[in-house]
C-alpha cells in the first residue's frame, strides 16, 4: 500500500475514521477524506468505532449472558469455567475496594472490564488486516476508491469512545453523590473543603478540578496508551515496505511489541474498570 | 480528532450494556457461584459430621465387644463357682445319708438285742416262775424235788 502513497499519508489513512456527519454545506454524508471529517467538526460520527464497539460489547454480553443462562452449580464446563474465573475476579476487586453497597457497581466493572479488553485486542490485529479488506471490499462492492476508504478497528484509540465511557461513569459519580449524600452535601464538598469557609473560591477551583480531573484522566489515559501503541504498530507497520531486510527487521519489532502491547492492554482494561470501581467508591463516601 | 457525536454513541451503549449485564448476566452466574459456595461448605460440613460418627460409632463397637468379654468371663466364673457347689452340695449330702444310714443301722442292731434281751428276761423270768412252781409242787415230793432241779439247770 505504502507504494503508491508517501508514509505520512500512509499514517494519516490509518488514523481516519470512515465518518458519517454533516458536511460544512449542510448535507449529511459520509466523508471522503481527512479534512471533510475534520470539517465535520462536532456533527459526525466515528461509524468504524462505534461498529466494533457495539460488537464488541454484544459479543461480551451474547457469550456470558449464554453461559449465565445455562449456568449450573454442578462441575462447570469450560466456557462456564473461564466466565466465572472472571466474574469472580471482579468481585473480589470491587469488594476489595468499594465499601458501600451498591448492585450497580459489579456488573458495571464486569462490562468495563471485559469490553475495554476486547476493544483494546484489536489493536493485536495487524494493522493492514481489516482495513485492507474494507479497502477492497469498498473498492469491488461499492466502486469506491480504496484509500478513501477509512476504516479504524481499535475503538479505544477515538477518542470519542473513551470519553463516552468516561462520561457515563462522570455520569454516575455525580448521580452518587447527590444521591448519598444529598445536593447540599456534595456542594457542601465542592465548596468547604479543604480549606474552610473562608477560602470558598480556592476550594471551588480546587476541588473542581480534582473532580473534572477523574473523567478527563480516565478517557485521556486510555486513549493516550492505545493510540501510542497502535501509532508504534503503524510505525512499524512502514518498515514493511523498504524491502526483505527492514520487513524481516519490522516483522520482529512488531511480534515484539505485540507481545508487550498484550501486557498494556490487560493493564489498561484494569485499570479503567478499578478507577470506575474507586471513583464511585468515593462518590459513596462522606468526607 | 473531532469530539462529536460518536462519544454519544459510546455513553448510550455503556448504559444500555451495563444496564443489560446488571439484569441479566451477573446475578445468575453470582447465584449459581453462591450456590455452590454453599453446596461444598455443606459437604465438607457433612463428611465432617460422618467421619465423626464413624469414630463414635467404632468407640461404641469397641465399648461394647470388652463389655461383652467381659459378660463372658463373668459367666464362665459364675458356672464354675456353680459346678463346684453342686459337687460339694452332692458331697455333704452323700456323707450326710451314709452317717444316717449308718446310725440307723446301728439304732436298729440295738433295738434288736434290746429286744432279744426282753425276750430272753421274760422267758427266763416264765422259766424262774415254771420252776418256782414246779419247786414248790416238789416241797412235797422230794424226789420230784431233785429231778426238777436238775432240769431247770438244763434248761437255764
Amino acid at each position: 500500500m505504502a507504494s503508491t502513497v508517501t508514509s505520512s499519508q500512509y499514517i494519516q489513512h490509518h488514523l481516519t475514521n470512515w465518518t458519517y456527519g454533516r458536511h460544512p454545506d449542510g448535507h449529511w454524508g459520509f466523508a471522503h477524506s481527512a479534512e471533510e471529517v475534520a470539517n465535520m467538526g462536532f456533527w459526525s460520527i466515528h461509524v468504524d468505532s462505534l461498529l466494533w464497539s457495539f460488537s464488541l460489547g454484544a459479543l461480551f454480553l451474547f457469550v456470558f449472558h449464554r453461559v449465565a443462562r445455562s449456568m449450573t452449580a454442578e462441575t462447570p464446563g469450560g466456557l462456564q469455567n473461564f466466565v466465572e474465573w472472571v466474574v469472580d475476579f471482579i468481585n473480589d476487586n470491587v469488594r476489595g475496594s468499594f465499601s458501600a453497597k451498591n448492585d450497580l457497581i459489579a456488573p458495571l466493572a464486569l462490562t468495563v472490564f471485559i469490553w475495554v479488553l476486547l476493544m483494546n485486542l484489536m489493536d493485536l490485529v495487524p494493522v493492514d488486516w481489516i482495513p485492507w479488506l474494507a479497502g477492497q471490499f469498498g473498492h469491488f462492492v461499492l466502486g469506491m476508491d480504496p484509500h478513501h476508504v477509512y476504516f479504524k478497528i481499535v475503538p479505544t484509540t477515538d477518542l470519542n469512545i473513551t470519553a463516552g465511557l468516561a462520561v457515563a461513569v462522570f455520569v454516575l459519580m455525580i448521580y452518587y453523590s447527590i444521591k448519598i449524600k444529598g445536593l447540599g452535601g456534595f456542594l457542601g464538598e465542592l465548596s468547604f473543603q479543604p480549606f474552610g469557609k473562608w477560602g470558598l473560591p480556592a476550594n471551588l477551583l480546587l476541588e473542581g478540578i480534582s473532580l473534572i480531573s477523574k473523567p478527563v484522566s480516565l478517557a485521556l489515559r486510555l486513549f493516550g496508551n492505545l493510540y501510542a501503541g497502535e501509532m508504534i504498530f503503524i510505525l512499524i507497520a512502514l518498515l514493511y515496505s523498504g524491502g526483505i531486510l527492514w520487513g524481516t527487521l519490522g516483522g520482529f519489532l512488531q511480534l515484539g511489541w505485540a507481545i508487550f502491547h498484550i501486557l498494556i492492554i490487560l493493564l489498561q482494561a484494569f485499570i479503567f474498570m478499578v478507577l470506575t470501581i474507586v471513583y464511585l467508591d468515593m462518590a459513596h463516601q462522606h468526607h | 480528532m473531532n469530539i462529536g457525536l460518536t462519544l454519544f454513541g459510546q455513553t448510550l451503549a455503556f448504559i444500555i450494556f451495563v444496564l443489560f449485564c446488571m439484569k441479566y448476566v451477573w446475578p445468575p452466574i453470582m447465584t449459581a457461584l453462591d450456590e455452590r459456595k454453599k453446596k461444598i461448605a455443606d459437604g465438607l460440613a457433612e463428611a465432617e459430621r460422618g467421619f465423626k460418627q464413624q469414630e463414635l460409632a467404632e468407640r461404641d463397637a469397641e465399648h461394647k465387644i470388652s463389655e461383652a468379654k467381659q459378660q463372658a468371663a463373668d459367666i464362665l466364673n459364675q458356672a464354675q463357682k456353680r459346678a463346684n457347689e453342686i459337687v460339694e452340695n452332692a458331697k455333704s449330702d452323700a456323707t450326710e445319708e451314709g452317717t444316717r444310714i449308718k446310725e440307723a443301722a446301728h439304732a436298729e442292731v440295738e433295738k434288736e438285742v434290746h429286744r432279744a434281751t426282753e425276750e430272753l428276761r421274760t422267758r427266763v423270768s416264765v422259766i424262774a416262775v415254771a420252776g418256782a412252781e414246779r419247786i414248790l409242787k416238789k416241797e412235797i415230793d422230794a424226789g420230784a424235788h431233785q429231778d426238777m432241779l436238775e432240769e431247770l439247770a438244763t434248761q437255764i
